[in-house]
């Protein structure tokens, strides 16, 4: 094991012994893929074949005229096969795991996005699949799990802890720990041990390439700045680092502010003071935590944002400043979300509104010579019960509860 | 190369005078609660064992199965802080004349201040650390002060490890080495057969230091099976799985059919 993956301070492996040579095969088999052009080449003809690359963007007319100022455009993310940006990292790591000759993947997932992109990518290329979910988002996103279990996945719900993503991730190492010989740990995001945070990154990294050419294609010019929604950071480091050379545009880091400031209110890890640093999970970054180190529970009305850390790599540039960090509470997310729907005809799942909530906090009082790009890093569809829930649908439960009565009849008979 | 044996190993080597195979337990200081964890340190104490690892609960011990698992979610429940687990150490070193070790997660000691816990175990009579997620290269700090502090950091062996690398985490390492038995997390079955002796011979070829063997061990068949190939068995979920169902109470006799 080598000791790299250090962005200033934060990052490393922190890894159980057992682990060491499992992480340096990895390790070794990234490199590699990063040194042959044809493994990418490879990547970009299966994105754009089995997903929808290259996404477009859009520009969000109304909302533009609505806000008088910058011009609004999203990044569609949500367009992708599975409708987030997480097929991007699990397609990569998928070909990855092919050149490992591994033939199982586990997954964590927090939303769910990321367990039915994972269970997607193994019904494809035929790996055995076990995707770890918290119990609590179990309950509060049936429809991923429906999904990961009609494509063959084993979803275990995870009762230990806090039952969300955090708890999730340690019982896939739980699992790796035991079976890593024939197993590859597809980790969701651009936080755990090194190599993760920079690998999750080169593959999310398509999305910030893309949009960079598109922006300037379309308006001759770089947009003011970029908005992304931040839990583990993976679509926040896809998009930013298409700009990371250009120091005019200016990178939004959008966090969960959940009820507002306060421990255990929110998740927001460098928007907010709550949090401070620590190691856990296998890495060194923010975390939400007490005074002795203990993981503090977490709050945000979207499943994918509610984590107690954050990748090494925005703690870094949260330290250099290269990377503007604020909170959307779960109020300003749903109303954002509403009002995307309802003027665009857009529907961003509840994680990636925390970036349009911020970005329309902002574009009213920029100037329309200025753009600003939004990463929609996925559509709402699995959040339909939460959403409803939130704008109190009467019509929406009168369904349900006529669906389970339905049920309810059909096993009464 | 010529060391000095720290005082754990000294203890180690003075113990296996006496006895073929030395009996370390485990337990999760604050659970069920401290008076419970004190009961316990002396009933096993009572009972014959020769060395004790002191868990320091943490909220995501990432390398526990679920018996510790829980241990460590409940303790936390009721109230273990990091200063309450290091005064009930405290009080459990000047009680009992049987080397103690600290065992716990590597955020503890980052978020206390790596020297000022090396330091604050050292006035408690700890004798050493196992922190299953420090690897060596991450933690030179750590390493450093509990040289300075003339303490033992032990290191872990596993079936995964190759022999280089064991060399390595032997130099890294005082007092003993922690070898896991197999592949996975604490608390599951191990099979100790052929191929578990020739693990153990490997590990017994890499390094000079006293060896423990843990993970699934469970029985005095297993301790047997150890006995002339390591130097130390090391029971840690069995004895709170049978706190668990029994009581406090019925600690002191399963120990006893151990050592017997």
């Amino acid at each position: 094991m080598k000791n790299s993956g250090y962005y200033s301070q934060f990052g490393g492996a922190y890894i159980p012994e057992i682990l060491v040579p499992t992480f340096d095969e990895l390790e070794s088999a990234y490199l590699a893929a990063r040194e042959d052009e044809s493994f990418w080449q490879q990547y970009m003809e299966l994105m754009s074949t089995y997903s929808c690359r290259a996404t477009p963007i859009s520009r969000l007319d109304n909302l533009t005229e609505q806000l008088g100022g910058a011009n609004i455009f999203a990044k569609r993310e949500d367009l992708n096969h599975t409708g987030a940006h997480k097929a991007n990292n699990v397609m990569g790591q998928g070909l990855l795991t092919k050149r490992m000759g591994k033939k199982r993947v586990i997954a964590e997932t927090g939303a769910g996005q990321h367990g039915v992109a994972t269970a997607t990518m193994a019904a494809k290329f035929g790996f055995d699949c076990t995707i770890y979910m918290g119990a609590h988002d179990v309950a509060r996103q049936r429809p991923n799990v429906f999904w990961m279990e009609q494509m063959g996945a084993t979803v275990v719900a995870v009762t230990e802890g806090s039952q969300t993503l955090k708890d999730a991730i340690n019982e896939a190492f739980r699992d790796w720990v035991t079976n890593m010989d024939d197993t590859h740990y597809v980790l969701g995001t651009a936080c755990g041990p090194h190599p993760f945070p920079e690998m999750v990154s080169w593959f999310q990294s398509i999305i910030g390439t893309e949009s960079r050419e598109q922006m300037l294609e379309r308006n001759g010019r770089l947009p003011a700045r970029v908005y992304a929604c931040v839990g583990g950071g993976s679509n926040a480091m896809g998009i930013f680092g298409g700009f990371l050379d250009d120091k005019e545009v200016e990178l939004v880091g959008v966090e969960a502010g959940g009820r507002g400031r306060g421990q255990g209110q929110h998740a927001a890890r460098l928007a907010y003071d709550d949090a401070s640093i620590g190691v856990a999970q296998g890495y060194k970054t923010y975390f939400l935590q007490d005074n002795d180190g203990q993981m503090q529970d977490t709050h945000s009305v979207s499943a994918g944002l509610d984590y107690v850390g954050v990748s090494p790599i925005l703690s870094h540039m949260h330290e250099t400043q290269e990377v503007r960090f604020e909170a959307a509470t779960d109020d300003e997310v749903v109303e954002a979300m509403q009002r995307t729907v309802r003027y665009e005809g857009l529907i961003p799942a509840l994680e990636s509104s925390h970036a349009f909530a911020q970005a329309y906090k902002e574009a009213g009082a920029m100037s329309s010579d200025e753009d600003i790009l939004i990463n929609m890093s996925g559509r709402a569809d699995k959040d339909i019960f939460t959403v409803a829930d939130a704008v109190h649908d009467p019509k929406w439960q009168q369904f349900i509860i006529d669906k389970a009565e339905a049920y309810r009849a059909e096993m009464n008979q | 190369m010529s060391r000095t044996p720290t005082r754990l190993e000294a203890s180690i080597r003075a113990a296996r005078e006496k006895k073929d195979i030395l009996l370390m337990t485990h337990i999760v200081l604050g659970y069920p609660s401290f008076d419970d964890s004190l009961r316990m340190v002396e009933d096993m104490v009572n009972a014959g064992v020769d060395l004790m690892e002191l868990q320091i609960p943490f909220s995501e011990p990432m390398a526990d199965g679920p018996v510790i698992l829980k241990a460590n979610a409940e303790a936390l429940k009721a109230g273990a802080t990091v200063e309450k687990s290091i005064e009930a150490a405290e009080r459990i070193t000047r009680e009992f004349d049987i080397p103690f070790l600290f065992m716990t997660y590597y955020n503890i000691l980052y978020c206390y201040g790596v020297t000022g816990f090396v330091e604050r175990c050292k006035s408690a009579g700890i004798q050493g650390c196992i922190v299953p997620d420090l690897p060596p290269i991450e933690g030179q700090d750590y390493l450093d002060a509990m040289a300075a502090a003339q303490l033992s950091p032990v290191h872990i062996f596993t079936p995964k490890t190759p022999q280089s690398r064991m060399r390595h985490l032997s130099d890294m390492s005082a007092g003993m080495i922690y070898v896991v038995a197999r592949k996975g997390v604490t608390g599951k079955d191990t099979a100790f057969s052929s191929e578990m002796s020739d693990y153990l011979q490997l590990c017994r070829n890499s390094t000079e230091l006293p060896l423990g063997v843990g993970f699934g061990v469970k029985s005095r068949e297993d301790i047997d099976f150890l006995s002339g190939k390591v130097d130390i068995a090391v029971v840690g979920s069995e004895t709170i799985r049978v706190m668990e169902q029994d009581g406090v109470g019925a600690v002191k006799g399963f120990i006893e059919t151990l050592v017997a």
